[in-house]
């Protein structure tokens, strides 16, 4: 007679709630993308239209031509793009070898330096705007590609989570291969590095994301339309197109800078999150 | 460069010739030991040295010359400044605009931080629960954390658009009108904070949930044995068990929020009559927009203090912590 109080609390009853909640949280996202989508394909008729008209009647891409007239969209993609592949490729370049030389070199300052790591891992970025802004002015980087890029490739995340990988690594398969006589730029590309793949994986990633979505830096050292990465010319394009028409070509100008990384997202997602937040937990 | 010797150094046996060499060079290794020493310390600074050294010049020198420009009274892109000593200081703490800004990221970071742990913790409750469609949901629901701030402000700013945005048009379907989100300092500080969270509340979700599993079964077994319901086990048993992962995410989503920009800019600049300007957008302004870039740099140190305060605290914490268990 007692059992049914001990067992009600784990009898599971259909979970209505659980579904209704996760269909809830699932829609809170996917809802406001879905509207930017739909409404960049809607006429600047549609889109004022009251009351309101929830689809586009048509899928014509009036709006992203419209964008693409307004401001130089293809240059702002090209230029995001070069940005973020040069960006990310040397930040993970410069991570793996800063983070093999912590692990695998022997050096006696070595402590010393990755705490200076650990250090720079505190600084907030809002310190280094105005500094950075002069001397990257002062070396006439100003509406520059380079001047975009520079100040942010000394990378303390991405060196910091190499390291803390390459500490877990079994030492005996380096060892093996001084042994057989490899140097160190030799281990670490046919070994250490293939082994490490999926973390070096895991923190190009990460780095892709945020040089694509870096946004104050490039707003400040950049104000000539030809040298604007994606966020700052969407901005320009807000600036541009005051007024209530102008939604469809904004929501068409937003999904060039959010569609891209979405896809990447979706695609990858697993090591994304996984890197993001591990990350976060060890740091 | 890459010649493929050695792929596989667990599979090749016959490493002897490697051995003879070694016997034969036997008295010369004492005196190359400093040559190799020296060829090892070289590689090392060959490896460390230019990412130490950008790290250097674009994070460490700004760091000093922060605290020095904090002392000029400086317009960025004049070639002349004075040295005022602290005045930028006392400026800012004696203008009575100091009080709203701090206002304004008070009430911002309390609750944006208060709202994504408190959201963050649910979603991950259900997200544990053995649902079909789980996995889907929280890459779902981590989706907008790696999306541009600029991109989702733009998004969710036609969304607030009081005449032709889908609010407003959802708001009449119940008969009920817009509020003036762009017109009005607290209802426009309230559209930022809903947007920040919006996009911010995956993050809290994916570490609670990683917490969440790691609670042992047989501890929510117990209680249940016990007769305890399922919401008492959770505020007795799982909420101090989270304990260290919501400290972590406290010190962590604060200051994130203390340094956000892209959602503040996009949506608002600031306004209206600096309704949604905090700290960290003042420090902007003054450098970029008004052009104070020495009482910009004083704000940015009186920033960084609070900023650095929050990260030892965590630092201590998680000491204390690692003594404990």
């Amino acid at each position: 007679m007692s059992t049914p109080t001990r067992t009600a609390p784990r009898r599971t009853a259909p979970p209505v709630g659980g579904y209704l909640t996760l269909a809830g949280a699932t829609l809170v996202v996917v809802l406001p993308l879905a509207w930017m989508v739909l409404s960049s394909f809607k006429s600047s008729g549609e889109i004022v239209s009251l009351p309101i008209q929830w689809l586009p009647t048509s899928l014509a891409p009036e709006n992203y031509l419209e964008a693409g007239r307004t401001a130089p969209f293809g240059r702002f993609f090209l230029n995001s793009l070069i940005v973020t592949s040069v960006g990310a490729s040397l930040k993970v370049i410069l991570a793996l070898l800063t983070a093999y030389g912590l692990v695998f070199i022997r050096f006696p300052g070595k402590k010393i330096i990755f705490a200076g790591i650990l250090v720079a891992l505190m600084v907030p970025a809002h310190m280094s705007l105005v500094p950075n802004y002069t001397l990257i002015a002062g070396w006439g980087g100003r509406n520059t590609l380079w001047g975009i890029v520079l100040p942010g490739l000394g990378t303390a995340f991405g060196t910091f989570l190499l390291r803390q990988h390459f500490l877990s690594l079994p030492r005996s398969i380096v060892e093996a291969a001084e042994i057989d006589g490899a140097g160190h730029w030799r281990r670490l590309v046919s070994i250490v590095g293939p082994v490490s793949a999926p973390t070096i994986a895991t923190v190009g990633l990460i780095s892709i994301v945020g040089e694509w979505n870096e946004y104050l830096w490039p707003l400040i050292i950049v104000d000539t339309p030809e040298h604007m990465t994606l966020p700052v010319g969407l901005t320009l394009l807000q600036n541009i197109e005051p007024g209530a028409t102008s939604w469809g070509v904004l929501m068409a100008g937003t999904a060039f800078v959010l569609v891209p990384v979405l896809l990447v997202f979706a695609a990858l997602q697993r090591y994304i999150v996984a890197g993001l937040t591990q990350g976060a937990v060890t740091g | 460069m890459s010649a493929p010797v050695l792929d596989a150094p667990g599979v090749r046996t016959p490493p002897q010739p490697h051995d003879t060499t070694a016997v034969e060079q036997e008295p010369v290794a004492r005196r190359s030991l400093w040559a190799r020493h020296r060829a090892e310390y070289l590689t090392f600074l060959l490896f460390v040295t230019p990412n130490m050294a950008l790290i250097a010049v674009f994070t460490y020198r700004p760091l000093l010359l922060n605290a020095q420009y904090s002392t000029l009274q400086w317009n960025l892109g004049s070639s002349t400044a004075t040295v005022i000593g602290l005045d930028n200081y006392v400026r800012w703490f004696t203008d009575p605009r100091s009080l709203e800004v701090v206002r304004v990221t008070a009430i911002f970071t309390l609750t944006t931080v208060g709202a994504t742990l408190a959201l963050g913790l649910a979603l991950a409750t259900v997200l544990n629960r053995p649902l079909r469609g789980t996995t889907f949901a929280r890459s779902v629901v981590f989706a907008p954390y790696v999306l541009s701030g600029v991109g989702v402000g733009m998004v969710w700013l036609f969304i607030f658009d009081p005449t032709y945005g889908a609010l407003s048009a959802v708001l009449r379907l119940w008969g009920a009108t817009s509020p003036e989100w762009y017109l009005d300092r607290d209802w426009a500080l309230a559209m930022v904070i809903v947007v920040y969270v919006w996009k911010n509340l995956g993050y809290a979700a994916v570490i609670y949930l990683a917490a969440l599993q790691s609670v042992p079964k047989d501890l929510l077994d117990a209680a249940a044995l016990d007769g305890a319901g399922r919401s008492r086990t959770f505020w007795k048993i799982t909420v101090p068990l989270l304990s260290p992962t919501t400290f972590f995410l406290v010190i962590t989503t604060v200051l994130s929020s203390l340094q956000s920009f892209d959602l503040i800019h996009v949506m608002t600049k600031g306004g209206p009559l600096d309704g949604t300007t905090t700290l960290m957008y003042q420090v902007y302004v003054e450098a970029f927009v008004t052009g104070r870039a020495g009482y910009s740099s004083a704000i940015s140190m009186i920033l960084f203090t609070v900023l650095l305060v929050m990260t030892l605290s965590q630092m201590r914490f998680l000491e204390t912590k690692v003594h404990y268990s």
